[in-house]
């Protein structure tokens, strides 16, 4: 069953927030929630369809459900595969609604992991209790940015790419960041800046790694009729879909990610192909991050990666692919380490030519959000979703 | 420059019931990974069911703990050491540590064996490896 046509994305908030020292995480999803609906032109009631993860405080959705007095609920989903999840759920919210389960949909996230003095990156931790990978992986130092500075080791290491061409992807995001009034890293860098700053895990310089950030992000996904009704410009879902990647018990092929498979099935739902995207919101946890999924995509032939970003090619009105025109987590904010709902959020903006003028991509009609959750160089999930302006 | 691995505080792996044989090995100095029965191939992280046919007919058996480096990074922390993906001589890729060593100078694809580092809390040790 296809979802293509079968919802549109009505409301989309970001928080301007990017340290929240005077909200919990409940009250920021709450906020995020209101803006989005706001946004639609919509209100609480409205809402029959709730989708959370893990990054909503309590039991699945039912402890922010509840905090934010959602009494229509009749559909729920709290699947939780990291910063990617919310990339999903837009597809998710679509077979809901397909499927008569909903009609008005509200996907949030909202964190604090810079308030909370959170070491995001760079120490080893655990998703919970009982994970049986765990013991032979947190003694190893197994962090964010070692699992994803592995694959870029590796990525050097097969097709010789270079630290000066991971740079021209934080260059691209600086660029695009300098005209954000919230990014926290408003200010344009060169490739020279990047391969100059400090060494984090070799070959992942300071700059090729993403902010740590609060605040979050709310969507709203509607059937047809009601986005009709709605006075906002129309930006129909045309494909979404979700894969994982294990290391198949010691069979792991650091060169190439879930988006492979995600990418190809959303890609054949939408009926469209990687030429015909005109912006492409990437997740942008590393440079690394970005390089692979530009492969696995289809954007570039796998290996060849690097040249395609170097020289500005992901630099809006300059190159062929304009990416993360808000800044990205690179420069803009990663709230609460998950960078799935800032993507969609971008890539809505710039399908309703609501981006910032230096970066809105003239006449913007097709747009991708993709995204990777859990450890790139470990085990991971990804999700790509399509989306067309009407 | 030469940057020498630190003999940094590893954490104690945390047992459980089915993984605990591999672990007693460990304290008893032997590095065992684990064989599909069903398809005569090798597995890491250990398990007691086949990542290749789901059965429980897998069973853990001694590696040579030899092996060549896949990838690696550089944590430039206070205690600087080396995460990395070795692959195993049997075929496996274990995600694992390089140590007593001059970080500075690995290199993928570099040929390493396997040395066993004691954890915190009396914990059992882990299997890391160093070049050969």
């Amino acid at each position: 069953m296809s979802i293509n046509g079968a919802a549109y994305i009505v409301g989309a908030f970001e928080h301007p927030t990017r340290k929240a020292e005077g909200q919990s995480v409940a009250q920021l999803h709450a906020e995020v929630a209101f803006g989005a609906l706001q946004d639609a032109g919509l209100s609480k009631d409205d809402v029959d369809g709730f989708f959370c993860t893990g990054a909503a405080p309590g039991l699945g959705p039912i402890n922010q459900a509840d905090y934010m007095g959602l009494t229509k609920l009749r559909h729920v989903d709290s699947t939780d595969m990291g910063g990617c999840s919310y990339v999903m759920h837009v597809g998710h919210a679509a077979q809901a609604i397909k499927e008569g389960r909903c009609n008005v949909a509200l996907i949030t996230l909202a964190g604090r992991p810079r308030a909370e003095g959170m070491a995001t990156g760079t120490v080893p931790r655990s998703w919970a209790p009982n994970i049986p990978d765990d013991p032979f992986e947190i003694p190893m130092a197994r962090t964010v940015v070692t699992s994803y500075a592995n694959v870029a080791s590796r990525h050097m290491y097969e097709y010789g790419t270079t630290s000066e061409q991971l740079a021209w992807i934080k260059v691209a995001a600086s660029t695009h960041a300098q005209y954000n009034p919230h990014a926290m890293l408003p200010k344009v860098v060169t490739v020279e800046d990047v391969v100059n700053s400090p060494m984090v895990a070799d070959p992942l310089h300071r700059l090729d790694c993403c902010v740590i950030s609060d605040g979050g992000g709310a969507l709203i996904v509607a059937r047809p009729e009601i986005a009709k009704s709605l006075n906002r410009p129309k930006v129909k879902v045309l494909g979404c879909a979700e894969a994982t990647k294990n290391q198949g018990g010691g069979a792991m092929d650091l060169t190439y990610s879930a988006v492979k498979q995600s990418g190809a099935a959303a890609f054949a739902e939408a009926k469209v192909t990687p030429k015909d995207i005109q912006y492409a919101s990437i997740y942008d946890s590393f440079t690394i991050t970005v390089l692979m999924q530009i492969e696995d995509l289809g954007f570039a032939e796998k290996g060849k990666g690097g040249a395609f970003v170097a020289d500005g090619n992901l630099i809006s009105g300059v190159g062929k692919l304009p990416f993360n025109t808000d800044g990205g987590g690179l420069c803009n904010n990663h709230p609460a380490n998950r960078g799935g709902m800032t993507k969609v959020i971008e890539a809505v903006r710039q399908l309703r030519g609501e981006a910032h003028p230096k970066v809105q991509v003239p006449g913007c009609k097709l747009a991708l959000a993709n995204g990777v959750g859990g450890l790139l160089g470990h085990r991971h999930g990804g999700a790509t979703l399509i989306m067309e302006r009407e | 420059m030469a940057t020498p691995a630190a003999n940094r505080a590893i954490p104690a792996p945390k047992e459980d019931p089915t993984t605990k044989p591999f672990w007693d090995a460990a304290r008893a100095g032997k590095f065992l990974i684990g064989l599909c029965k069903d398809t005569g191939k090798h597995f890491w992280y250990p398990r007691g069911c086949s990542p290749f046919t789901l059965s429980n007919n897998v069973e853990l058996v001694e590696a040579k703990g030899t092996g060549t480096i896949y990838s690696l990074t550089v944590m430039r922390s206070k205690e600087p050491h080396a995460p990395a993906y070795v692959e195993l001589d049997e075929g496996p890729r274990m995600f694992t540590n390089i140590v007593d060593c001059d970080l500075d100078a690995l290199k993928v694809g570099q040929k390493v064996k396997l040395v066993f580092k004691p954890t915190e809390e009396g914990g059992a040790p882990v299997p890391m490896f160093t070049p050969a």
